[in-house]
């Protein structure tokens, strides 16, 4: 059996009840998902919204990831709870002055906004499918059109107009739900590594570029698979978004690194040793140098030479994978590392991750991984290709 | 056709006077059922009854305010407040968990900052030989020390906690009687107040889901007795007692004393008073 805790080595002093390190890589992963959830609609959006034509290849695909994402962010907050069968005490009983509590209705809302945005975009895709199909699936789609067949101009119009209010509610949605994430961390006043006005908004240009980045593999992924080309002009839009969000994510960050350093409060110290020791490879080298700045070299040499073609295709992956692990890293040294930091400012832990058990490093692979799968199942039921006949439908009206 | 109109009339009268009586009905049973949801919802947070014995027949909880006392100045570094502590509330046995604990801080000639330690110290542990057992060891000894002294620490009992305030669903609560506890059977186990508390006066029992912290032995201060941590103290540094009563050992040692009180920046008002700490205590 293993031992239900694990004891965090450290050095200087600690309090003695902190060398149990509570808030393991799950909580890691939580914000991560909360990220690409809130990264993928601002693509949707930008397209839906905006008008961003370029961008309406993965328009449809945005949405379904994000819903994908979005399914799974409970399950590592439950995975962790000590009492996960009264998790719904949170929503039945929210104490109001904890940042927490909101989480269920925030989730809720926008789980809901998005079901509803899907089905709206999909619905002459799901009468169609409804009336052609005579197998097990059609049974499925026509009870996914709730009894509604009217794919007329007049109603066809009145859907794009409730997926137009529904992406502009959705903006503040998506976006509220994670600077909510990072308010979580950002308002504890216990930790100097937490305890910044700024960490709502990092975190949520941190989780634009990991959504438009997890958008961009996903979709060359795809093409390649659909042994389709690749739309260039899509390609090069997501990778100005990325290009333009990587800009004002690494000036956040560094402000916030300047801040704690130059206000240099009690506990300044142990921050230095921390990210010039332990943190040096996580945090500079990992987080910013190959994470953030090879990527962004990489996409503004590429913008500035004009690449194009395949060249354009591997660069653009490859920085959004970089960009993706950048993202991962950022949530692990703020929520690990703020923890590896003592709050009593005079010592630092290491935490120890296990492979196995319900909050091992397996467990946040699969939690990560999951709603990639959960998104090829739900890629079958609603097609989110440009070139599918719905999408042709959309562009005739 | 007049007859007929007036009769029509009378009848809707009738007939929206019944509908404004259910309607009002429905509003009070509604109003009501409200009001009664918002009390539960609210329960956790609301001020208990004012008049009246609560929570329990035999001690009013808004006729008292607790308050704590250290004497730095007297702890021996002796740990027994520790072990009783332990054995009192039924603290898990081993070197990580604590609801109470003590500080050493040695300054060493020639060292410009304290080195401090506790009885949770890997060193300490093997001078103790068990983890359910603490002893400070002599570990300065070929050392030239230029001052020494014990810190004893456990729950503030917070007037603002920020444990409370993070809590997502109100199972941890201030009493009236200022302390802060928390309720078992509601708490979901998310270790937010662990990680709120900036004093480390939280541990999470593994076990039971819930986390764990000193309640100053609540279940023993409402019958009239001391903290355990009190009782086994023998050199009287720690002090507990009734704030109302103004000849109470706490009145007379925050009276008397010039006290402080640790991480006063952070806002949450911590009740813990003390006498005799250094620059170095936080």
């Amino acid at each position: 059996m293993e031992p239900l805790m694990q004891f965090a080595p450290y050095t200087g002093w600690v309090f003695p009840n902190e060398t149990v390190i509570e808030w393991t890589v799950l909580l890691a992963v939580y914000p991560y998902l909360t990220g690409l959830v809130a990264g993928a609609f601002t693509v949707s959006s930008l397209y839906q919204v905006f008008g961003f034509q370029r961008l309406k290849p993965v328009a449809h695909l945005a949405l379904l990831t994000s819903l994908c994402c979005m399914l799974f962010v409970p399950l590592p907050l439950l995975l962790h709870l000590g009492h996960p069968e009264r998790a719904f005490n949170a929503m039945i009983t929210p104490h109001l002055t904890s940042a927490m509590a909101m989480f269920g209705f925030f989730a809720t809302f926008y789980v809901v906004l998005l079901m509803l945005e899907i089905w709206f975009a999909y619905r002459p895709y799901i009468v169609e499918q409804a009336q052609k199909r005579k197998d097990f699936l059609g049974k499925v789609y026509q009870l996914l059109t709730l009894g509604s067949y009217d794919v007329s101009e007049n109603a066809l119009r009145y859907d794009r107009k409730w997926v137009f209010w529904l992406a502009v509610v959705g903006i503040p949605g998506a976006h509220g739900l994670h600077g909510y994430v990072g308010f979580l961390f950002g308002s504890l006043k216990s930790r100097e590594w937490w305890s910044s006005d700024l960490m709502p908004v990092i975190f949520l240009f941190s989780a634009i570029i990991s959504g438009v980045a997890l958008l961009i593999v996903l979709y060359v992924v795809s093409c390649k698979l659909r042994r389709v080309p690749v739309d260039l002009d899509c390609l090069k839009g997501l990778a100005y978004t990325v290009w333009a969000f990587i800009m004002v994510a690494l000036v956040l960050e560094a402000l916030e690194f300047a801040n704690i350093v130059y206000k240099g409060r009690e506990g300044v110290d142990m921050i230095i040793e921390f990210v010039s020791g332990p943190l040096l490879v996580p945090y500079f080298v990992l987080q910013f140098a190959i994470g953030a700045v090879v990527p962004l070299l990489l996409l503004s040499y590429m913008i500035w030479r004009g690449t194009t073609g395949r060249a354009l295709v591997v660069g653009v992956t490859s920085s959004a994978c970089l960009v993706l692990f950048s993202v991962f890293m950022m949530r692990w040294n703020v929520v690990i590392g703020g923890q590896e930091i003592s709050k009593t400012g005079k010592g630092l832990l290491t935490y120890f991750l296990p492979f196995l058990g319900q909050e091992g490093a397996l467990m946040a692979i699969i939690l990560v991984l999951a709603p990639v799968v959960v998104l090829l199942g739900m890629i079958r039921l609603f097609p989110p290709w440009a070139d599918d006949p719905i999408h042709a439908a959309h562009a005739a009206s | 056709m007049k007859i007929n109109s007036n009769l029509s009339s009378a009848a809707r009268r009738k007939f929206l006077g019944k509908l404004g009586l259910a309607a009002t009905c429905t509003a009070a049973v509604a109003g009501a059922g409200t009001l009664g949801l918002a009390g539960a919802v609210a329960a956790k947070t609301e001020s208990p009854p004012q008049g009246g014995s609560f929570p329990t027949k035999d001690y009013d909880w808004t006729k008292h305010q607790w308050a704590f006392g250290v004497d730095a100045t007297k702890c021996i570094g002796c740990l027994r407040c520790v072990e009783a502590c332990k054995n009192e509330n039924h603290v898990p046995g081993n070197a990580h968990q604590f609801r109470t604990w003590v500080e050493r801080y040695v300054y060493i000639e020639g060292e410009h900052r304290a080195r401090i330690d506790s009885h949770q110290d890997p060193v300490n542990i093997k001078a103790s030989g068990s983890e359910k057992e603490y002893r400070f060891a002599d570990r300065y000894k070929d050392l030239k020390v230029e001052k020494a002294f014990f810190v004893p620490k456990l729950c503030n009992q917070c007037t603002h906690p920020a444990c409370v305030q993070v809590c997502p669903v109100g199972a941890t609560y201030k009493t009236e009687d200022g302390v802060v506890l928390v309720d078992e059977k509601r708490c979901i186990g998310c270790r937010y107040c662990v990680q709120a508390c900036p004093y480390g006066a939280r541990y999470f029992d593994e076990e039971r889901g819930v986390p764990d912290k000193c309640t100053w032995c609540y279940h023993r201060i409402t019958k009239g007795m001391q903290p355990a941590c009190v009782e086994a103290c023998p050199v009287g540094a720690r002090i507990f007692g009734d704030m109302r009563n103004r000849e109470s050992p706490v009145s007379l040692f925050v009276r008397n004393n010039r006290v402080q009180v640790l991480r006063p920046e952070s806002g949450n008002g911590p009740n813990v008073f003390y006498v005799g700490i250094d620059k170095e205590v936080s």
